[in-house]
């Protein structure tokens, strides 16, 4: 018999505030982070594309950033990002202990990766092991730091992989955080790709044109000891992360990993499509991850199944998406209310989806989380919350 | 002789090892192919030909990726792995090409980011290589560690395959920063 396995606290750090209240609240009011910002200063270096470098994304404002931390913590030798995971840490860090059996986990793809400009050798803060380690160390954790890098699917097996390190007999107890920041080095990439969005993006919608990137910090607090004493509960069901091993850039025109990873999760979880209350689903608003997740849902059979995409309201945080979406899916299911598929209009998939159009009240016991990433990754999470 | 893993009572195999480094493959601990004084670009180059290994996909990959991908060749071969999970492991993530990518994006006179490049500025690229090449729609994980840790990834590993989610699963370090690389990859089954 596998240990039950818990989610029993959460925050996250976000342009739509520096809490969980504060974010639930701007969700209800329908705001979103997504704004024009200028990101590449004039690359071209030809006056003529003085907007080429500007692109819609989801940013932290850099003085309140500092002006918070700087309230909250004494020594302010941090980079930004370290800023933002400090930060979705310390309420956490507050309510629970380290122990030496307490495993540290860190969601992200790029971490500190802005340290990269113009140097010839590595700074030692590009490491991700490095920035782990910084900020565990702060908190006074005593296992060694575990990093998890799986593009886009990070934040959503994070929380898998403290599911699997605990019941395999490791630790007791994990702190999960997620992490990313927007930077020249991402936006550039996503860029050439033709990938970037020239409006707020549109999960599904017919009119969707690209993504936009945003940034944010989110932490979770995972135990097989729950004192019975917390606000809440959700019990981590099934989790699977299958490769399409398809393409390493395209997503599969079958879904076959995606499926696969969906199909997996429910079935540890012991579920059928009809158990399922609502999907956090990744839909980044490109051509492509869109068509092929309608794809996959469809053949899980879980076309009815209301679904959103946060993507509107935050943009694509990277490594700090799914731990960032897995929050607000939890929130919903707190609070009875399924949040709306923000700048959705009109379906641009080809198969059916019960796309979230507005706030709603709803009674949810398990949510579905699933993400998809470059190297042809996947995840899919069941929560239960009890 | 195949190695033995204890932990509890269960019993996890490991059925065979690979190793790259010095420019030098072993398989067990049999020399399979050595060069001298080349880089890893022209190791990798040697060491595809040596091996006559017939997939012109490997000569767009980065380095970390060819590196991941010749250790996996040597281990998966042309057996059936549609349940063999991957879980893989490294330091440098892929700094290696962030560093590259990072350079042509540096200066406003060279301006030229490709996504060719970026595309493996993502330490689980390398994963999806090797999946794509033997058609394994399985398990994934890239966990990036201070050091080696062979423990973590066999822990790791006995969890997919305890949860049935896998019936083996090849593991892997695959470190590689510039000239400074070392792949250890192998095979785990219940």
């Amino acid at each position: 018999m596998m240990k039950e396995i818990y989610i029993t606290g959460y925050n996250c750090v976000t342009p739509l505030g520096f809490n969980v209240e504060a974010n639930w609240n701007s969700l209800l009011k329908g705001k979103s982070g997504v704004a024009l910002h200028q990101i590449i200063e004039n690359s071209t270096g030809n006056p003529e594309d003085q907007n080429e470098g500007a692109f819609y994304a989801s940013m932290i404002d850099s003085e309140q950033l500092n002006k918070t931390f700087s309230s909250s913590f004494e020594n302010q030798d941090f980079t930004r990002l370290e800023k933002m995971l400090l930060l979705s840490m310390k309420p956490l860090a507050e309510q629970y202990e380290f122990t030496e059996e307490t495993a540290f986990i860190l969601s992200t793809t790029k971490g500190n990766i802005s340290l990269l400009k113009n140097q010839t050798e590595l700074p030692e803060g590009v490491y991700l092991s490095v920035l782990a380690k910084k900020i565990a160390d702060f908190f006074g954790c005593k296992t060694r730091p575990v990093v998890v890098s799986n593009a886009c699917v990070s934040g959503v097996m994070a929380i898998a992989v403290a599911k699997n390190l605990i019941q395999a007999g490791k630790y007791k107890n994990a702190f999960v955080i997620a992490g990313d920041e927007i930077s020249e080095f991402v936006i550039s990439g996503f860029n050439s790709f033709q990938a970037i969005g020239s409006e707020p993006c549109k999960p599904y919608d017919i009119n969707r044109n690209g993504i936009n990137i945003g940034e944010a910090a989110a932490a979770v607090y995972i135990t097989a000891e729950p004192t019975g004493n917390e606000k809440f509960r959700f019990k981590v069901l099934g989790d699977s992360a299958i490769n399409d091993a398809n393409h390493i850039s395209g997503p599969s025109r079958t879904g076959d990993g995606l499926y696969a990873s969906i199909r997996n999760a429910m079935t540890e979880a012991g579920l059928s499509p009809e158990h399922i209350g609502f999907i956090s689903a990744h839909g980044t608003a490109t051509l492509y991850n869109d068509e092929m997740e309608a794809i996959a849902f469809n053949r899980m059979n879980l076309q009815h199944i209301p679904l959103n995409s946060m993507k509107g309201f935050y943009g694509h945080c990277l490594g700090a998406s799914g731990l960032l979406e897995s929050i607000i899916s939890m929130e919903s299911a707190r609070h009875s209310i399924l949040i709306p598929s923000k700048n959705f209009e009109e379906t641009g998939v080809s198969q059916p989806l019960n796309i979230i159009k507005e706030t709603q009240p709803a009674t949810i016991r398990y949510i579905l989380k699933t993400a998809s990433g470059f190297g042809g990754c996947n995840a899919a999470l069941v929560l239960e919350k009890c | 002789m195949p190695h033995l893993y204890w932990k509890n009572v269960r019993k996890m195999m490991k059925t065979s090892t690979c190793t790259i480094e010095n420019s030098k493959i072993t398989i067990d601990g049999n020399l399979i192919f050595e060069s001298e004084n080349l880089s890893f670009p022209d190791f990798a180059k040697e060491a595809y030909k040596h091996l006559e290994l017939s997939y012109p996909k490997f000569h767009k990959m980065d380095n970390l990726s060819k590196l991941a991908f010749l250790a996996s060749e040597m281990i998966l071969k042309d057996e059936d792995h549609s349940r063999t999970a991957l879980v893989f492991a490294n330091r440098s993530s892929s700094l290696d090409t962030d560093h590259k990518y990072q350079e042509s994006i540096n200066s406003q006179d060279s301006y030229f980011p490709s996504p060719a490049v970026f595309v493996y500025t993502l330490p689980n690229i390398c994963v999806g290589e090797i999946s794509i090449k033997h058609k394994m729609q399985t398990e994934n994980a890239f966990f990036v560690l201070d050091q080696f840790d062979e423990k973590f990834l066999n822990d790791y590993s006995e969890q997919i395959l305890s949860s049935g989610k896998a019936d083996k699963v090849l593991c892997g370090w695959v470190e590689l920063y510039q000239e400074n690389y070392k792949a250890f990859v192998y095979l785990l089954t219940l």
